[in-house]
């Protein structure tokens, strides 16, 4: 930090590091001055002249976002003359403006509004005819209304400078000036619509939630994103128990504001209209609908006459449903039913990095971590396509404190645009292109390793090993692909190791093996479509499944339950660098149950005790059994995410890398979640390609 | 060619070796024959700081409309920087009455480039370019025939005159901005990006085209340059006042019996330049005003006139010299009209970055433009100038003050013509509602 020097701001002396921006300082100390146009972490634009302050001994009103405060320096943001520019500034803006507050999306969290309210004159002395343009619609997800862009370029900045797309620009002069997509008339981007959340006006609006309610009409849950396993908080605006919006804005959680396309539109999936809303039984070979009571007696009655003779069970869990449902669900696997085929869709190896780290202590990445180091390495992967929050962070890392990132990639990726050594590698050649960085990355004092499915089994140890090799303090993160990937493998969704990667009391068949057992008697799937492009060897297995829709697996089943979806309700999940956090029950959908309370009323059905299943006494019990996951629950209630250590010890391990298998998921996929999101279906983009940059 | 008839009372340095009538542009023989290229032989055998140092002793100063000396922006250069350095000719004179340099890079193109040569020698750069308006089409082929011949007789190009130091020279046409003139944004459009002003500091000479250190100057200044070299910069600045050196070139236009580009040196009386190289007020009129530096700056009434022409004296009266033209007025002159269509064309030509500029000209325009019409009321004549003031020394680069200025100055100076027009309209219009007045 630098020196301090002391400053004078409406006759308060404050100190701050030389350098600071006097609009900086008077924040810092509870000063407030007004500016659209700056944007904390982005270029500087002295553009909407709001934040003018008298500064003694300058002549002229000095710009505060742009003016370094200086030893002695005397500022006045109050001042007679400075009120009166500010009055100005918004007079002048509001000239062209149209005043359509009534019907305007942004009415009541609009910064203009604010600052008229707060600043501004009561009346106008514009009696002209006003320059108006029509409103644009940019794409499915982003409108724009140039009538009522301040043009702050906010939203041009955080596209070009956060997330490196740069696809807006501005067109036209004086008033007629606008924002303009650089496709001329539409965008073709990663539709995230970071741009329309930080829009201070609401010039840019959302293609879900514009013209559909007032912000004061609407509950807030702060919840996370179920689709990818960056695990960003995503704030959902419900209205009726219908989401309609979700964004962040107040810049909880480890994303701040940014939100990529899946987490700020890809939300309507809840209110499709293929959800399932009754349990399904069949009977003469078709699915019927029946009760919730029919069908778990169904289910138990089988479940009890194949647990009795000692039948074959196969359990598959999910990678999206929470860590609790999970740890119940190994639990009423191995000592409800008796069984330990269980198993879920791995797509990192998790295992071997956490034994291949034994006896290491902080060398796990947090995705604040990806912000703060000096050296990042990136393999195999198409971070802003897969990770894009992880992209977003390493791209302000490079922004704000120069460091420097590597790539191994068998394609170009967008990090190339900033990578300090990009180097293309085909599929296993991996390790010997990380090696010619040797040099390079042993220079940085600290490194942050994130790989993908590329590195597996053995390999993951061969990239340890380079790690410690290089002198310098090394963080991994192993890339995974849904929400709750990691929380899976963490809970013991696995057929050798139990919660906390202890060794499973019996180890028994992986999901390839279930999948092709020819006498399996049940296969029972929570929250997963392994039967997407893989037929089941067992024809006469009775398959129950619980899912939102009805996927190739749920045709295949015997008993289809109706499952709630992460964002209707509450529990933890475990994000990619395996920080832990809570779920708020946002939407409301009919005749659905939670996944935990399905396996609840199966447990009571069948006469299992497992133990009282709310989500706040299962994790409890997590918190108690699973190494690591005994985190401060202040930290995950406000919204926080916790650190997990899983293991520190050696993880008894199976080598099967080829059941480590990336789905690949574009920016615009998501698995069977994605497929029911119009949203994610409908922009043009969508499905989208990894390696095109 | 455009040139006028020369006039005794001239002092001939930059406009030397120009004929009358003219036929063609001065051509690299004619040139090299009359002294052409000399300055940057002696040049090429001076330090840098030598070279600095002669220009700061001429009282140079900037002839773009700014006015700073010119030595001075040249010391800003740090020579020891490994980056790149770069020479920038403001060439986009776009000042609404400014007709200078278009005559230089039409007639003696080989000047601009000795003295961009010799500007080169003095930061240690390599590469310049001339940045000139689109809308001068004859005068870019004419500076490119200029540039070839150079190149042709090894005045440019990697070995400038056989003493192994490399300079390239070269045409950029701009897309018609009169933004595009401020030094900064004329660096962003030169980069081939939207021309809107960049952020000071850093300075040019800090951080200017490609992010490398950048002299940017007008045509006139770099032209004035040969000569200052040759003949020394005493002798150069004993032609104008004190801090004030040499000789400018006025662009005398308006109601006039001989308008014109005339050579005078600095401090020339205003009254003089009027009377005498413009030959007075055509028509036998009496004189309205004068707008002495190009339409931005503010308006003088004919008493205010019995000022010496330079920087400081124009100052003084709250005027500027700006970029040398000067607009004469008769009486007959609707003032009205002329703010309206001024300020017409500000409005048009805000680049539109920061509010002030972009809101405040529009509305302007707007009042003028009704006001023009009769159809404004006294009520508005105030909100002129206040808007006017609410715009000075608060927008993000200089247009704004340029479209401020006249308007403050005029309302202030001709405050019954405003009235008149209010007075004297057929139909009172409260304030226009269903019809634009203007179309911008």
């Amino acid at each position: 930090m630098a020196d301090p020097i002391t400053l004078t701001i409406n006759g308060r002396a404050l100190q701050v590091p030389a350098g600071t921006l006097v609009i900086e300082a008077a924040k810092k100390h509870g000063i407030e001055i007004p500016a659209f146009c700056y944007y904390e972490g982005f270029t500087l634009q002295a553009a909407c002249r709001m934040c003018l302050v008298e500064v003694e001994k300058m002549g002229k009103l000095q710009p505060a976002c742009t003016l370094p405060a200086a030893e002695g320096m005397v500022v006045l943001t109050e001042s007679p003359k400075v009120v009166d520019a500010r009055k100005g500034m918004l007079e002048f803006l509001l000239t062209n403006h149209p005043l359509d507050c009534p019907v305007c999306d942004k009415g009541g969290e609009c910064e203009l509004q604010d600052m008229v309210f707060r600043y501004g004159a009561g009346e106008s002395r514009f009696v002209e005819i006003k320059h108006h343009e029509n409103e644009k619609q940019w794409s499915p997800a982003v409108y724009y209304d140039p009538a009522r862009c301040i043009l702050c370029y906010r939203c041009v900045r955080v596209c070009d400078e956060g997330l490196g797309v740069g696809a807006l620009g501005l067109t036209y002069r004086g008033v007629h000036a606008e924002i303009t997509p650089s496709h001329g008339d539409h965008l073709e981007c990663d539709e995230c619509g970071w741009c329309i959340d930080v829009c201070p006006v609401g010039a840019l609006t959302s293609g879900t939630y514009r013209y559909k309610s007032r912000p004061w009409e609407m509950n807030y849950a702060g919840t996370i994103c179920t689709h990818c396993s960056n695990g960003c908080k995503t704030t959902l605006s419900v209205r009726n128990g219908e989401v309609i919006r979700a964004n962040n804005r107040d810049r909880s959680g480890i994303n701040g504001e940014f939100l990529c396309v899946k987490g700020r539109f890809g939300f309507d999936f809840v209110h499709s209209d293929e959800r399932l809303q009754t349990p399904l039984l069949r009977k003469d070979g078709k699915l019927e609908p029946v009760s919730w009571s029919e069908a778990l007696a169904a289910v138990a009655a089988k479940f009890g006459e194949v647990k009795a003779r000692g039948g074959k069970f196969g359990v598959i869990g999910s990678t999206r449903t929470t860590n609790e449902e999970n740890y119940f669900l190994q639990k009423f696997a191995r000592q409800g039913l008796g069984t330990a085929n269980i198993d879920h869709h791995r797509s990192g190896d998790v295992v071997m990095l956490l034994d291949a780290l034994k006896g290491k202590t902080d060398a796990l990445a947090m995705v604040g971590d990806l912000y703060t180091t000096r050296a990042a390495l990136v393999i195999g992967a198409d971070l802003s396509q897969q990770h894009p929050l992880l992209a977003v962070q390493l791209r302000a890392d490079y922004r704000h404190h120069q460091s420097s990132t590597f790539v191994v990639t068998p394609g170009e990726v967008r990090e190339d645009q900033y990578a300090a050594r990009s180097v293309r590698a085909k599929a296993g050649e991996e390790l010997a292109a990380v090696e010619t960085l040797r040099e390079d990355l042993a220079k940085h004092e600290s490194l942050v390793i994130l790989f993908s499915d590329a590195i597996k089994g053995d390999a993951v140890r061969k990239l340890v090993a380079f790690g410690d090799s290089l002198g310098t303090a090394v963080k991994y993160v192993c890339l995974q692909d849904y929400s709750n990937s990691r929380g899976a493998m963490d809970m013991g969704l696995l057929p050798d190791l139990g919660p906390g990667y202890h060794a499973a009391p019996a180890t028994g068949l992986n999901m390839d093996q279930m999948l092709a057992a020819k006498d399996l008697d049940v296969l029972w799937v929570v929250g997963a479509n392994p039967l997407e492009d893989t037929a089941l060897a067992s024809e006469g297995a009775f398959v129950v499944v619980q899912d939102l829709f009805l996927t190739e697996t749920a045709g295949r089943a015997d008993v289809v339950l109706p499952a709630a979806s992460a964002y209707e309700k509450t529990g933890t999940v475990t994000n990619v660098c395996g920080e832990v956090q809570r779920l708020k029950q946002g939407p409301k959908v009919m005749g659905v149950k939670s996944d935990l309370e399905i396996m609840g009323l199966l447990a009571k059905e069948l006469g299992l005790s497992l133990g009282i299943w709310t989500p706040d006494k299962v994790f409890e019990e997590i918190r108690k059994t699973v190494h690591g996951y005994n985190v401060a629950l202040p930290v995950i209630a406000t919204g926080g995410a916790a650190q997990t250590t899983p293991v520190n010890g050696g993880v008894p391990v199976t080598v099967r890398p080829e059941l480590i298998r990336s789905a690949g998921d574009t920016l615009f996929t998501s698995g069977t979640l994605g497929r029911y999101s119009k949203m994610l279906q409908g922009v043009m983009e969508a499905p989208g390609e990894l390696y095109k940059r | 060619m455009l040139l006028n008839k020369p006039h005794p009372l001239e002092v001939k340095v930059l406009t030397r070796r120009y004929e009358y009538p003219q036929k063609d542009a001065i051509g690299v023989d004619e040139y090299v024959a009359k002294e052409g290229y000399e300055a940057l032989k002696k040049a090429l055998d001076m330090t840098p700081d030598a070279i600095i140092d002669e220009v700061k002793k001429s009282s140079l100063r900037g002839r773009g409309g700014a006015g700073f000396p010119t030595g001075l922006k040249w010391s800003f250069v740090d020579r020891k920087s490994p980056k790149p350095k770069y020479i920038v000719v403001n060439a986009d004179e776009g000042e609404p009455g400014t007709c200078k340099d278009r005559v230089i890079l039409e007639h003696e193109g080989h000047r601009l480039i000795e003295g961009c040569l010799i500007a080169g020698r003095a930061i240690g750069s390599n590469r310049g370019w001339i940045y000139i308006r689109g809308e001068y089409r004859t005068q870019i082929e004419a500076m490119d025939r200029a540039l070839a011949e150079a190149y042709a007789r090894g005045y440019l190009g990697d070995n400038v005159m056989g003493s192994g130091w490399a300079f390239h020279l070269s045409t950029h046409t701009g897309a018609g901005s009169y933004e595009c003139g401020e030094e900064s944004a004329l660096l962003e459009s030169l980069e081939g990006k939207r021309g809107n002003p960049r952020l000071k500091p850093p300075f040019p000479a800090t951080s200017g085209a490609f992010q490398c250190p950048t002299i940017v100057n007008n045509v006139e200044t770099y032209s004035a340059v040969p000569d200052i070299i040759l003949k020394g910069g005493e002798w150069y600045a004993a032609l104008g006042t004190p801090k004030n050196g040499g000789t400018r070139l006025v662009c005398l236009s308006g109601h006039l019996v001989t308008p014109g580009v005339y050579e005078v040196p600095l401090g020339m009386p205003l009254m003089t330049i009027i009377n005498e190289l413009g030959g007075g007020v055509w028509k036998g009129r009496k004189l309205k005003a004068v707008i002495p530096g190009g339409s931005s700056s503010p308006v003088l009434r004919p008493e205010e006139c019995d000022i010496p022409a330079d920087y400081d004296s124009l100052a003084k009266a709250g005027s500027m010299l700006g970029s040398g033209a000067t607009m004469v007025l008769d009486e007959t002159t609707d003032m009205v009209k002329l703010m309206a269509r001024i300020m017409k064309f500000y409005a048009h030509e805000s680049c539109g970055w920061c509010i002030p500029c972009r809101e405040g000209t529009a509305w302007l325009a707007k009042i003028l433009a009704r006001l023009d019409e009769g159809a404004g009321t006294k009520k508005d004549i105030d909100m002129v100038d206040e808007l006017a003031q609410g715009m000075f020394g608060r927008t993000f680069c200089a247009l704004g003050d340029a479209a401020a200025m006249p308007a403050m100055s005029f309302v202030k100076k001709f405050r019954g013509e405003f009235e008149a027009k209010i007075a004297n309209a057929k139909v009172y219009m409260p304030a226009p509602q269903t019809q634009p007045l203007v179309v911008l």
